[in-house]
């Protein structure tokens, strides 16, 4: 029994936050992100939501809220854009440190200076080295499944997973939903076990200062060093990869829905041409790709949905193939190249795949981007590539004289 | 795929009527419908647009529709104002809220045109927000007659769909009205 409704994708995170029954919801308001929990303060005045709603002067102590509820054992959530979840970087750091699964919506906005409220992936780029898991969305179906998965993935490996959609061409464009059923997702999504419970009968110190080397406690149990807890989040944020890929296979056998775990692909099997992408960007260039083969160019679309962990091995498989790679990217890694394209050709180093990458930065601070535009981008890259130029970064549309 | 660009005021219901317009084509079967807002801030009385895709199809595009199937304005003023026969396509259709013919709009002779007075409709039947006659919905009943897209049995169901019951009474009622009293001109390109 399917429950349709034409929704923007901030009301699809509100509603996968409402079906993952969260307990705690802290937020500041920031455009494009505002519905989002405008929406689930709402429910919770309306008694609609049993979560305790915390209102707060910062999205800095919003992420100090979260790391708080999580750490005595609430689910917790948040969401927020560009100077917000800059503001929150140093407790995001905490939260990945401190292993809790909070799961936070970032709505991809455009940092200043100059100031812009539109839309590119700079923000969420900026927090890549935060110990986050990042999943990137391509439509309003999938934020609301996301949303659910998330929960269930930063449970499992105790980490926190920021959910990246696109400000305004997701968060306030309505399509279809299919709203999942609340019991199937109680059955989907187990209560949240923390590793650590912080309470009045059995108070602890959490996180107090650490040093270089191992080190016994009180009790005379030889307790890790700094370093040896930052390799475990380094090695959970690797093991979470098969987590993905897990809950997102066990999410389309009860809900019918697979968005692809790591990443996907379309029009991928006969393609002379692969692009890659992430979030709305990537839906708009399978329309590309559409175009692309109506004018005798095979082009196929890989479309990266986690972008943290990177998906070394399965990016290397998609591309195995591949006779010239285009990437197609909202970010820039300032004096470097777009962060994606950098982290592709990284995990193809020694693998014998030797296809030209082209990088193409795009849509930055809102700048429309249209399928056609992507297609002559391509055809364009093809042409020089044809020419011998393996490795080229071009700004779509944008003025670079 | 049909695009569809509405222009109006800050205030005129422009982003709803994109919305209910959405659903309704999704109500009548077509599996891709997407509405969005002018991306950005909104200020009251400004001109601003917002924009409905309907398609058979799950719609796999977000960027600014370039040249619209059919353009509908909320406010004849806004001709003055902003340059909205730059985003039709030539044999597009043009819905107007204004109690001109459609004869005395100046307009290529190519594209399709309906008015309605959906001022006097929404005076009529109350349909009145803030001062102001609530213009929107009877122009999804012109856009049912003349565009013939998604059909006005549906449109109804639309604004059942988004509005409680009363609400959703005086609306439909004054869609069928507006359906009814359209003043519809043919253009001399082909219909799209």
């Amino acid at each position: 029994m399917s429950n349709v409704q034409i929704m923007t994708g901030n009301s699809a995170a509100a509603w996968g936050a409402r079906l993952a029954k969260v307990q705690v919801v802290s937020a500041y308001p920031i455009t494009p992100s505002t519905s989002v929990t405008e929406t689930i303060a709402n429910w919770v005045e309306r008694g609609e939501l049993k979560a305790e709603y915390v209102r707060v002067e910062s999205e800095h102590s919003v992420m100090t809220v979260c790391v708080s509820a999580s750490t005595v054992g609430a689910r917790v959530f948040t969401s927020t854009s560009s100077h917000g979840l800059l503001y929150m970087h140093e407790q995001l750091h905490w939260a990945a440190g401190s292993r809790l699964p909070i799961v936070l919506c970032c709505i991809n906005r455009g940092v200043g200076a100059p100031w812009s409220i539109f839309n590119d992936q700079q923000d969420s780029i900026a927090q890549r080295d935060t110990g986050w898991i990042q999943i990137y969305c391509r439509d309003n179906q999938e934020i609301i499944d996301s949303v659910i998965q998330a929960y269930r993935i930063a449970e499992e490996v105790y980490c926190p997973v920021m959910v990246c959609y696109d400000g305004f061409v997701l968060s306030h464009t309505m399509m279809p939903v299919d709203i999942p059923d609340a019991e199937e997702v109680c059955r989907f999504l187990p209560p949240y076990k923390p590793h650590t419970l912080l309470c009045a009968e059995e108070p602890r110190n959490i996180n107090p200062v650490i040093f270089p080397w191992q080190r016994r406690d009180a009790e005379g149990v030889l307790r890790d060093g700094y370093m040896d807890m930052r390799w475990k989040l380094q090695h959970a944020l690797e093991g979470s990869a098969a987590v993905i890929a897990r809950t997102s296979r066990d999410f389309a056998e009860r809900f019918g829905r697979d968005h692809g775990g790591l990443l996907w692909g379309y029009r991928t099997e006969d393609a002379e041409l692969f692009i890659a992408a992430m979030g709305s960007i990537a839906t708009e260039a399978t329309t590309a790709a559409d175009l692309l083969r109506e004018q005798g160019v095979r082009a196929g679309v890989v479309g990266v949905r986690v972008y943290r962990p990177f998906p070394r091995e399965e990016v290397r498989q998609a591309f195995r193939s591949a006779p010239a790679i285009i990437v197609f990217e909202k970010d820039i890694s300032y004096g470097y190249e777009g962060a994606l394209a950098a982290d592709i050709k990284a995990a193809l180093y020694g693998t014998g795949i030797a296809a030209p990458i082209h990088n193409f930065i795009a849509g930055l601070g809102g700048r429309d981007v249209k399928a056609h535009e992507l297609a002559e981008a391509v055809r364009a890259s093809l042409a020089a590539m044809a020419q011998g130029t393996r490795e080229r970064q071009t700004w779509l549309n944008c003025v670079t004289e | 795929m049909y695009e569809v660009i509405w222009h109006g005021r800050g205030g005129q219901g422009v982003v709803i009527a994109a919305q209910i317009l959405a659903e309704s084509a999704y109500l009548q079967g077509f599996k891709g419908v997407t509405s969005a807002p002018t991306f950005g801030p909104e200020r009251r009385g400004a001109p601003l647009t917002a924009s409905t895709r309907i398609s058979d199809t799950p719609i796999r595009t977000f960027s600014q529709i370039e040249r619209a199937d059919i353009v509908v304005v909320l406010d004849p003023t806004l001709f003055t104002a902003v340059n909205i026969l730059g985003s039709l396509k030539p044999t597009g259709w043009l819905l107007v809220n204004t109690s001109q013919q459609p004869d005395e709009l100046d307009v290529t002779a190519g594209i399709n045109v309906a008015t309605v007075d959906a001022a006097a409709i929404a005076l009529k039947f109350h349909l009145i927000k803030e001062g102001a006659p609530i213009v929107n919905t009877p122009m999804l009943g012109v856009f049912a007659r003349a565009a013939g897209i998604v059909d006005v049995e549906h449109m109804e169901k639309g604004l059942k769909w988004k509005l409680s019951g009363t609400a959703a009474a005086t609306n439909i009622a004054a869609l069928r009205a507006a359906y009814e009293e359209a003043r519809i001109k043919p253009g001399t390109s082909q219909v799209p």
